[in-house]
């Protein structure tokens, strides 16, 4: 055997791994270097819309008549404030049954849990259009003539928009389950005597705040653009409100997409701080 | 009727486990009771049976007269310790104290006087607006503790609530549980596979093998009388070594060719195999860390190795056709440690000489489940 004895390293071998481990604490500026150019591209593509938006809703003269336009038309307002409304809504609703469907999936038929998440993808399988013809083929004739009124139609469109959340919603709850141990806390509340409503209201939904906030946030931005199932249902929503706007009106749309870019961005911030009741505490704790 | 009761309790898990069976066990008021044995051994799930986290296949559990078997775990009034400690991340450290009292619906008085009291007793006094990760693991599990002890359990059970502890702090907390439990008189069922744990803390100490008891005794008893070749392979460290009967009603054994004496008379007939046990700490090393007394026994081996595990020495020794003896002797500065290849003579008293039980036979197994238990 000609070979080097095992447990020796050769003095070279010991330089190189010497070597080795000196370049891996320098700083990577090549890695720092690409970062920095993706960066900058994801930023660009992001803000050149904006800023071409921006532009374009400035060219009348004066620049601020698009804007001037728009906020004084009472249908801006009616319809953002519409789409908010069922956009808080749908979150709340769609929480109601992610959260304990989430919940009781991971503690007692984990077996389950590629069926549900198979189900919650749905929606990115099936067009809107598909959807809402469903729904108006159900709901338009007695007994569930749901359609003849206002308030029937709105909760179609919230049942319809809930339905589109659930990718999102259900994703970002389970992320938030994964996180912690949901079995151990559940088993140290019952311990003290908690029944399921209390573990779920008590321990799970603050402890998933995070988690349900990411969710919200995507459902809001959702409900707020949609326009197929809005206007199939005849709602006074903003999306139905943007298309018609683009297509009587040249520099207002532009106008409008920019004001509820930033009302939405304000719609999240407010919803993070409401929802995090204005701490920033909320961390899963761990040994130490 | 003892306090807590489990009665013929089997657990048959979906495909066919059995994790416990024919579990009966009685422990009396303030009683703290260890359930010690290997990681599979079915310790947790007899747990988590008291604890209504599982239902048993079989048999009954009652705690103060009452049978809870199909109680539902929050209407059993049974308090719970985990491993993982599992405090809410959400709630200070007084609320997860008042978590369990305001359930109960004390009043916010009431709340305030028993959090403040549970905090002085883990002395956390200064702690109570902290969250569970603003703390140490140990201070997260003296929370937990307290947060089980608030609603004032019947029983009061503990996971292994140690274990993800360091040394240190594992042996601090340790003092301070029984020192609880021992003020409090609360009955005490303790799970761990960490044999000093168990020796340190129990009243009782029930050892678990492949979901079977293996024997109660108090520490002393399952110590120094183990039952089965299980418990002594797992408690403590041992050497066990095949002998053969010579003259059973004088206790006459031979041991690699060399005449030994137990202290009482054996089971079996002459020429019969039998499992020995003999504890390290009971074997002397001739001229080197003491004179033989008068009546031991003496064997003749050779020097192995040397290891200095601290406070103790612990020479290995082979005898006859290579059989293995480790000696255990305290450590001092002027211990004259033999050499490997050195011949020694080994004596020990007929009373060391522990001859299990006559079908036991020590399983490899066995020994690497009390090996991995002590790492």
């Amino acid at each position: 055997m000609s070979g080097p004895a095992i447990g020796v390293r050769a003095p070279e071998a010991i330089g190189t791994i010497g070597e080795s481990a000196k370049r891996r604490r320098r700083p990577r500026r090549g890695g720092a270097w690409w970062a920095w150019l993706v960066f900058i591209v994801g930023a660009t593509y992001f803000i050149v819309p904006l800023i071409a938006t921006l532009e374009f809703s400035l060219r009348p003269e004066p620049p601020t008549r698009a804007y001037a336009n728009v906020l004084a038309d009472p249908r801006f307002f009616g319809s953002l404030g519409y789409s908010f409304i069922i956009g808080v809504i749908t979150i709340v609703l769609s929480l109601l049954i992610i959260v304990p469907t989430a919940y009781w999936v991971r503690l007692r038929l984990p077996n389950l849990r590629p069926v549900v998440e198979f189900v919650t993808l749905l929606p990115f399988v099936m067009p809107p259009v598909i959807l809402v013809f469903g729904l108006i083929r159900v709901y338009s004739r007695p007994p569930l003539l749901f359609t003849a009124t206002d308030i029937g139609s709105s909760a179609l469109l919230v049942a319809a928009y809930t339905v589109l959340s659930f990718p999102y919603m259900y994703r970002a709850v389970d992320v938030g389950l994964a996180a912690m141990d949901v079995r151990v806390l559940t088993e140290a509340a019952q311990s003290l005597g908690a029944n399921w409503f209390r573990i779920l209201w008590s321990i799970i939904f603050p402890n998933l705040r995070t988690a349900a906030l990411s969710g919200a946030f995507l459902t809001l931005a959702i409900v707020v653009g949609e326009f197929t199932i809005a206007a199939f249902l005849a709602r006074p929503a903003f999306g139905p409100y943007l298309s018609l706007l683009g297509r009587d009106k040249i520099y207002e749309p532009a106008a409008v997409s920019l004001i509820s870019f930033g009302l939405t961005w304000l719609a999240m911030i407010l919803i993070a701080v409401v929802g995090r009741g204005g701490r920033t505490r909320v961390e899963v704790g761990g040994a130490r | 009727m003892a306090f807590l009761e489990l009665t013929g309790i089997r657990k048959e898990f979906a495909g066919g486990v059995v994790a416990v069976e024919a579990f009966d066990l009685a422990a009396e008021r303030g009683e703290f009771v260890s359930f010690l044995g290997p990681s599979g051994c079915g310790k947790t799930t007899t747990l988590r049976m008291i604890a209504g986290f599982e239902a048993p296949t079989a048999g009954t559990i009652t705690i103060d007269g009452r049978d809870v078997t199909g109680v539902a775990p929050n209407r059993r009034h049974v308090g719970m310790v985990f491993q993982s400690y599992a405090l809410f991340p959400n709630l200070t450290v007084a609320d997860n104290i008042a978590f369990g009292l305001k359930i109960r619906g004390d009043s916010g008085t009431e709340v305030k006087s028993r959090v403040g009291e549970l905090l002085r007793l883990i002395h956390l006094e200064d702690r109570g607006d902290r969250y569970p990760y603003q703390l140490s693991g140990g201070q997260q599990q003296r929370v937990a503790l307290a947060r089980a002890l608030a609603i004032e359990p019947t029983v009061l059970l503990l996971d292994e609530p140690l274990s993800a502890l360091d040394a240190k702090i594992r042996v601090a907390l340790r003092h301070e549980i029984r020192q609880i439990q021992r003020q409090l008189g609360i009955t005490t069922v303790y799970v761990t596979h960490d044999q000093e744990e168990a020796l340190e803390l129990s009243d009782r100490i029930v050892v678990m093998s492949e979901g079977r008891i293996e024997q109660i005794g108090t520490p002393f008893e399952i110590y120094n009388f183990p039952a089965t070749a299980f418990v002594a392979s797992f408690v403590g460290t041992l050497n066990a070594v095949e002998a053969r009967v010579v003259e059973p009603a004088a206790g006459r054994l031979t041991l690699s060719g060399h005449a030994i004496l137990t202290s009482s008379a054996l089971e079996g007939t002459a020429g019969e195999a039998v499992m020995v046990a003999l504890r390290p700490e009971m074997i002397t090393l001739d001229g080197i860390d003491g004179q033989p007394k008068e009546g031991a026994n003496r064997v003749l081996a050779t020097v192995t190795d040397v290891a200095f595990l601290g406070s103790v020495v612990r020479v290995s020794t082979t005898i006859g056709d290579g059989m293995a003896i480790h000696v255990d002797t305290f450590n001092n500065p002027n211990l004259a440690v033999p050499a490997a290849g050195q011949p020694v003579n080994l004596s020990f008293p007929p009373e060391a000489v522990l001859v299990l039980a006559r079908d036991a036979v020590i399983q490899e197994e066995d020994v690497l489940a009390a090996a991995e238990a002590m790492l």
